[in-house]
């Protein structure tokens, strides 16, 4: 175990230490011990920014199950630091911002802070694993802790449906990633991304790679929110904002990104990788920004933006893997895209941060987060709506934040799928850019929704339950750290590019990428007039927003993903009921039909299709006529059971088929086991007759004639499957029998002379102790059954 | 011709057991049945010591005394159940 072993699994522990802070130490809000770990793994992460810029990796390994190949491996390069970064970083300022947002007095501290450690730990080790295994471990431990997270108010009933969905989805996707990293460990050997990432050119040519890859895929589309699988995003809004603002902006959500970003290197091989990445996140970005303009939530409108945003990065990501395609070129022109992607990746981190803990402060000072109720909160919210202005500026792309440089760059990638020449791409590549323009547009509105309908226009003090007024400086600090960081990246992008970025992409691409710039000028180019159109656009479509609105009322609500996703977990429920009610019957007799009809059906197809039926006639003995005339008896007796009108008669008839059945022991010299048959059949007669005053009367008149038909047809097709059987197992013998032993060595070894005794006492003595052991669980059963009444003596 | 003395028995008996049986499946009222079943068993022994004379074996004439007992012991519980509704009293244990 080394020390960065100890970084990740230390929010683990610190988790446990929570509860004991709570309740010792009550007077102090428990966030601030919280405080101290992400802040401290956050500096201890920054001093490796020295060793990933200059190009080095650090890889130290714990064994967990070396024969299976699972180790506890952790792993860090440009990409892994970058995330760890971020999520220690905003990490601290989250836990920070809930100190002030979470009463002390009203919630259950303990729970909140245990699940965010939880959390935070498991992201650690999600960015931080090269082992598939150990990555997927840390998954799930994402998914439950943000489970428990979205349910953390769970006595709301939308926080329980909203945890329950993102559960579904989230776990769904994961266990599909589980699949496909099982296939490339089939295809590979190795669970080491590392390793797997080396041999990528050899797994391309095997069979299961299209499968691992889809599967894989699965698993960072549900994480990552892609479409179809965006629905959880909006109803995990029900969380508190803290866990909204790290969750569900900044690291969660990201993990299907950094997946994407991690696997290029085993997957990008493959043109189906950049084609789903590529289309799914740019139709992703087109439809959460579209959808994001509708609604009066401000986080609602912010899940989607997250939904957009990550589309986009997703998008980005795909166009980068191109870069692997086209090695002939002297200056790559792809780089630029996972660039992109990498300087996005952080913005959006910072912009979306501080929006979601404005909105969180907006919630907390008025009461509501429905822009229909708010306006003009400028006046008594300066800071707020400082942070805002530059969250959302940056958020649509303007100049002089970073979002304006990550857009300008995002564009420069769309417009250089048109020069791509593989995959059918120079017909439907025009689509890149179009979908980018839109999804762009659509984003400059819902940002100019979310910093101008709360806090300009009208003041509403009438809709409101409180009096708003600034929120208090703690809650301030968080957000106007992260909008600084806005500022100072969007004025100076170069002090991330050769710490942060390059790394990350080099990383990703597996080029080594060096002393690129970021420009926020790059001359008249087609990007810039991408932007120009795109604010202008935006401008217009805002200021009509009331006359256009209704266009979103024309998709009818059963057609939505929503009601889709509902009515399938409604109807799966109902089928899945109505499945087990129909077989479920609750009568034995049913299940009687089942295991028969099965019997039956299982053996007679395995006679048929092995072919084993055979007639041997050669090892046959003579029938004489005590055998046929017995045997007469039997079959009356048998008869007679089954017609019989009396329970009384069945029960005699059956004492003449063991008598019957005594007399053919007899006649194939079985003295002792005629005995044995005499006495047992007396014995169970008189049970039955003992029984028989108790019993109903037998009532054959009440069944109906298709279910005695179906009864005789499976009784019929047993009989006739085990005697055919029982003809075909007869003349395939396949060795000769043992017996000889025992008639040789009956005296010599066991000194007796009834083989049979000497079978069952010496030779096999132990099936005989076990059959003494039934027959005593049977007696004490019978005993205990008849004294026991625990039932009637509670009713006296 | 011991044999064949034999096998006339056997024919003997397996007709008159054919005869019972149908007295036990069609009989009127139980009691024939049980008279029925109790001349079975009587049957069954003489089948027995003839068959053990064809197989010229000794091993099963305990078969042919366990018989004895237990139609005697069956019919007794028979009547008895016929009799009273029960084999088994318990009046004695209160």
């Amino acid at each position: 175990m080394t020390l960065l072993h100890w970084a990740i699994i230390s929010p683990f522990l610190a988790a446990i230490l929570v509860p004991l802070l709570y309740k010792k130490l009550r007077s102090i809000h428990t966030g601030w011990f919280v405080l101290i770990l992400p802040a401290v793994l956050f500096l201890y992460f920054f001093q490796f920014l020295k060793i990933t810029a200059e190009g080095k990796t650090i890889k130290e390994t714990v064994e967990w199950m070396p024969s299976f190949g699972i180790n506890f491996t952790a792993y860090v390069d440009g990409l892994s630091l970058l995330f760890a970064l971020l999520i220690t970083g905003i990490g601290s300022l989250v836990v920070l911002y809930s100190i002030y947002y979470l009463s002390k007095e009203k919630e259950q501290l303990h729970n909140f802070y245990v699940y965010l450690l939880l959390f935070m730990g498991a992201m650690l080790g999600v960015v931080l694993s090269d082992n598939l295994i150990v990555l997927y471990m840390f998954w799930e431990f994402t998914s439950i802790s943000s489970f428990l997270l979205i349910g953390y108010w769970y006595h709301r009933e939308r926080s329980r449906y909203g945890a329950q969905k993102s559960m579904l989805i989230t776990v769904f996707g994961g266990l599909s990633m589980l699949g496909g990293f099982l296939l490339l460990y089939l295809m590979s050997g190795t669970f080491s991304i590392r390793e797997l990432a080396a041999m990528s050119d050899v797994l391309i040519t095997e069979p299961l790679f299209l499968a691992a890859l889809i599967l894989v895929l699965l698993g960072a589309f549900t994480k990552s929110a892609q479409f179809p699988f965006h629905i959880w995003l909006p109803d995990a809004m029900e969380a508190p904002t803290p866990v909204s603002a790290y969750l569900h902006s900044a690291t969660m959500v990201k993990a299907g990104i950094y997946l994407v970003a991690r696997m290029s290197p085993v997957f990008a091989e493959s043109g189906v990788w950049l084609w789903l990445v590529a289309s799914f996140g740019i139709f992703t970005l087109f439809w959460g920004s579209f959808n994001a303009v509708k609604h009066t939530d401000l986080k609602a409108v912010l899940a989607y933006s997250t939904i957009s945003q990550l589309g986009l990065i997703m998008s980005l990501l795909g166009i980068g893997a191109a870069a692997l395609h086209y090695e002939h070129l002297d200056e790559n022109i792809y780089g630029v895209a996972t660039m992109a992607a990498v300087f996005h990746l952080i913005n959006h981190a910072t912009f979306k941060g501080s929006l979601f803990m404005v909105v969180g402060i907006i919630d907390h000072e008025t009461g509501t987060r429905d822009i229909r109720k708010l306006g003009g909160l400028m006046n008594f919210m300066p800071i707020t709506f400082t942070v805002a202005v530059i969250g959302a500026f940056s958020m649509a792309g303007l100049p002089p934040f970073n979002g304006f440089l990550s857009k300008e760059m995002f564009f420069t990638g769309m417009i250089r799928v048109l020069e791509m020449d593989i995959f059918n791409l120079e017909t439907w590549g025009i689509l890149f850019p179009v979908l980018a323009w839109v999804g762009s547009v659509f984003t400059f509105i819902y940002s100019m929704i979310v910093v101008f309908k709360p806090f300009t226009g009208k003041h509403q003090p009438e809709k409101l339950d409180k009096t708003p007024h600034e929120a208090p400086l703690g809650m301030l600090i968080s957000p106007v750290i992260l909008a600084s960081l806005v500022i100072v990246f969007g004025f100076f992008p170069n002090i991330l590019t050769a710490t942060m970025i390059e790394p990350a992409v080099t990383a990703i691409t597996q080029f080594n990428v060096k002393d690129s710039h970021i420009y926020f000028w790059h001359g008249f180019t087609p990007e810039l007039f991408m932007t120009l159109g795109v604010i202008l656009f935006g401008v217009l479509l805002y200021t009509q927003l009331p006359k256009w609105k209704g266009i979103y009322n024309t998709i009818p609500e059963r057609l939505t993903l929503n009601s889709f996703y509902d009515n399938g977990l409604a109807k799966g429920e109902r089928g899945a009921y109505n499945l087990t009610r129909s077989y479920m019957t609750g009568f034995i007799r049913s299940y009687l039909v089942y295991i028969f009809t099965f019997l039956v059906g299982i053996l007679a197809v395995t006679l048929i299709v092995k072919d084993a039926f055979t007639v041997d006639t050669s090892d046959l003995a003579s029938i004489g006529v005590y055998e046929i005339l017995i045997a007469l008896v039997m079959v009356v007796s048998a008869v007679a059971i089954l017609f019989a009108k009396s329970r009384l008669t069945s029960i005699i008839a059956l004492g003449a088929v063991g008598y019957s059945v005594a007399l053919f022991f007899v006649l194939f010299r079985a003295p002792d086991l005629a005995l044995t048959q005499l006495v047992i059949e007396t014995v169970s007669v008189a049970l039955f007759l003992l029984c028989f005053y108790h019993l109903p009367p037998l009532s054959r008149h009440e069944e109906r004639m298709s279910f005695k038909l179906g009864n005789a047809l499976i009784a019929i097709g047993v009989g006739v499957v085990v005697t055919l059987i029982t003809i075909a197992s007869y003349s395939t013998k396949l060795s000769s029998s043992i017996s000889q032993y025992y008639i040789e060595n009956v005296y010599e070894e066991a000194a007796g002379k009834n083989m049979v005794n000497v079978i069952l006492v010496d030779f096999r003595g132990f099936d005989t102790l076990f059959e003494i052991c039934v027959l005593a669980i049977a007696a004490l059963g019978i005993f205990a059954m008849i004294k026991l009444r625990m039932t009637r003596r509670r009713e006296e | 011709m011991l044999h064949t003395i034999i096998q006339i028995s056997l024919l003997a008996v397996s007709i008159s057991m054919v005869g019972l049986i149908y007295r036990v499946i069609v009989g009127p009222t139980t009691p024939d049945r049980v008279v029925a079943l109790d001349a079975l068993g009587v049957n069954l022994i003489a089948i027995i010591a003839l068959v053990s004379m064809v197989q010229h074996s000794k091993s099963f004439l305990e078969v042919i005394l366990l018989i004895g007992i237990l139609a005697f012991i069956g019919t007794v519980a028979f009547s008895k159940f016929l009799e009273k509704g029960a084999i088994i009293e318990h009046d004695r244990d209160h």
